[in-house]
């Protein structure tokens, strides 16, 4: 028998009498200076991860710093104002979603060189530009784009399933 | 030639953590700080030194730029860097919600 | 340059130490922290800025998490003197250490110096990125362009991680 998920969770006593909380304190949410000053800024933070993420090619960012910021917005906005803060419920939310979705238009752009009749998988074929301007550099800003959302949801999910969805213990 | 010695004692320290430590918690820990010394190793062979940072200005081209190949394979690693330790962070709170303690020796020694 | 390096990390290696140590695993979590934010010094002093902000924002909310999990349970640790095991894992790790320090000091030495360019492929990359890519940022260009397989491979890797966490906590879909 699978020791570690094969049985049961037991109850709120561990088994070498460990103690376990009862219920979190931080999942109420804060004082009200943290969450006038949360309101303030999250929109401002989340705007700036989407401005990292489209001067990818000129600035130094892209798609990963971009995204890990625009998850640190809603991080901040969920630890600022707790749990039931977007009608978070103990089931899984719909941000798998955006993130399956994501990795598939990556996918379909890689391949879409393919269709075009040459033989090279990730050909950047959209025209190039001139350096320096914000339209340029072929299908680069697409993959920005993409692997930005991308990477947000999955830090999203992995947020929330460790810190507020644990509390479930009946299967 | 310190610096590389340096980086990889940080290495050693992650790796010493790792063997003699009894909580789950600081084994967790050592990975990340193992994971951290090989970051700081790529980046310091790509430096070069006067370099500038591998942005082109075409109005301004630098003469020098720092090699843009280890840092492009570092920025990979440090997001997954982060999915590996949330995974080890999901199969600590489940032991301890199995078991009640973070000690490997009484886990070792309970069996189910 | 090479000073100040060897300075920072100098002062991760007591952090990372200390972290071992620690009687309280609070105090350890928090001086885990003291290793990755001095990275993103030593990563601004390289010259890479793309590594200093995503290594800043990804060690915050590492540590958020690892607080999340030390917080809901208890926090002392029973340090008790080592027994025979314990002697014999830290006699182990000694000779270990000693063995893979002698070799890793005989292997450094066939590198250049540091600071000058050790790597072969810089050159083509530099001068033809701009050209062939279009971008004026280089490790865009490398990451998206050159090696896009390994950018794929690493969406996969956090769609896996992402699926292996679920999956462990059991958390459940809608109905």
């Amino acid at each position: 028998m699978d020791p570690l998920l094969g049985e049961p969770a037991p109850l709120r006593r561990g088994a070498r009498g460990g103690l376990i909380k009862q219920k979190n304190e931080y999942m109420k949410g804060m004082t009200v200076i943290v969450k006038k000053t949360t309101q303030l800024i999250a929109g401002m933070v989340f705007l700036y991860g989407i401005y990292v993420i489209i001067h990818g090619h000129l600035t130094p960012g892209g798609g990963f710093a971009g995204g890990v910021i625009m998850a640190g917005s809603f991080i901040l906005l969920i630890l600022a104002f707790g749990s039931d803060f977007m009608h978070l419920t103990k089931e899984e939310s719909g941000t798998t979603m955006y993130e399956n979705l994501a990795t598939l238009v990556v996918v379909f752009l890689a391949a879409s060189g393919l269709l075009l009749g040459t033989r090279i998988f990730f050909l950047n074929w959209l025209p190039k530009g001139t350096v320096g301007q914000l339209v340029s550099a072929g299908m680069l800003p697409l993959y920005n784009i993409f692997i930005g959302i991308e990477v947000a949801s999955s830090i999203l999910t992995i947020f929330l399933a460790l810190v507020i969805f644990k509390e479930e213990i009946s299967e | 030639m310190i610096v590389y010695l340096l980086c990889f004692v940080l290495f050693l320290t992650g790796l010493y953590g790792l063997i003699t430590s009894r909580n789950l918690v600081k084994i967790a820990i050592s990975m990340s700080v193992m994971e951290f010394s090989t970051f700081l190793f790529f980046a310091l062979i790509g430096y070069v030194d006067g370099g500038v940072a591998p942005i082109v200005d075409p109005a301004d081209p630098a003469k020098i730029y720092v090699d843009p190949l280890p840092q492009a394979l570092v920025l990979t690693a440090i997001v997954i860097g982060l999915a590996t330790t949330a995974m080890m962070m999901a199969i600590i709170i489940r032991l301890y919600r199995k078991y009640g303690t973070f000690d490997i020796r009484e886990i070792k020694s309970l069996r189910g | 340059m090479e000073i100040a390096i060897s300075i920072i990390t100098g002062l991760m290696i007591i952090g990372a130490l200390y972290a071992i140590h620690a009687k309280d695993l609070l105090s350890a979590v928090i001086a885990c922290g003291i290793v990755g934010y001095g990275l993103v010094i030593c990563f601004l002093l390289l010259k890479a800025p793309d590594l200093a902000i995503v290594q800043i924002v990804v060690e915050t909310i590492t540590l958020i998490i690892m607080v999340a999990v030390v917080l809901d349970s208890s926090r002392e640790e029973k340090f008790s003197k080592p027994d025979g095991q314990g002697y014999i894992s830290i006699i182990t790790s000694v000779l270990l250490i000693v063995v893979l320090f002698y070799f890793f000091k005989l292997s450094v030495e066939t590198l250049d110096v540091f600071g000058s360019g050790t790597l072969r492929m810089a050159a083509p990359y530099i001068e033809g990125a701009t050209d062939k890519t279009g971008s004026a940022n280089l490790v865009t260009g490398v990451v998206f362009d050159f090696r896009g397989y390994d950018t794929m491979g690493e969406a996969t890797v956090l769609v896996t991680a992402v699926l292996g966490v679920l999956t462990i906590l059991r958390i459940k879909g809608k109905k």
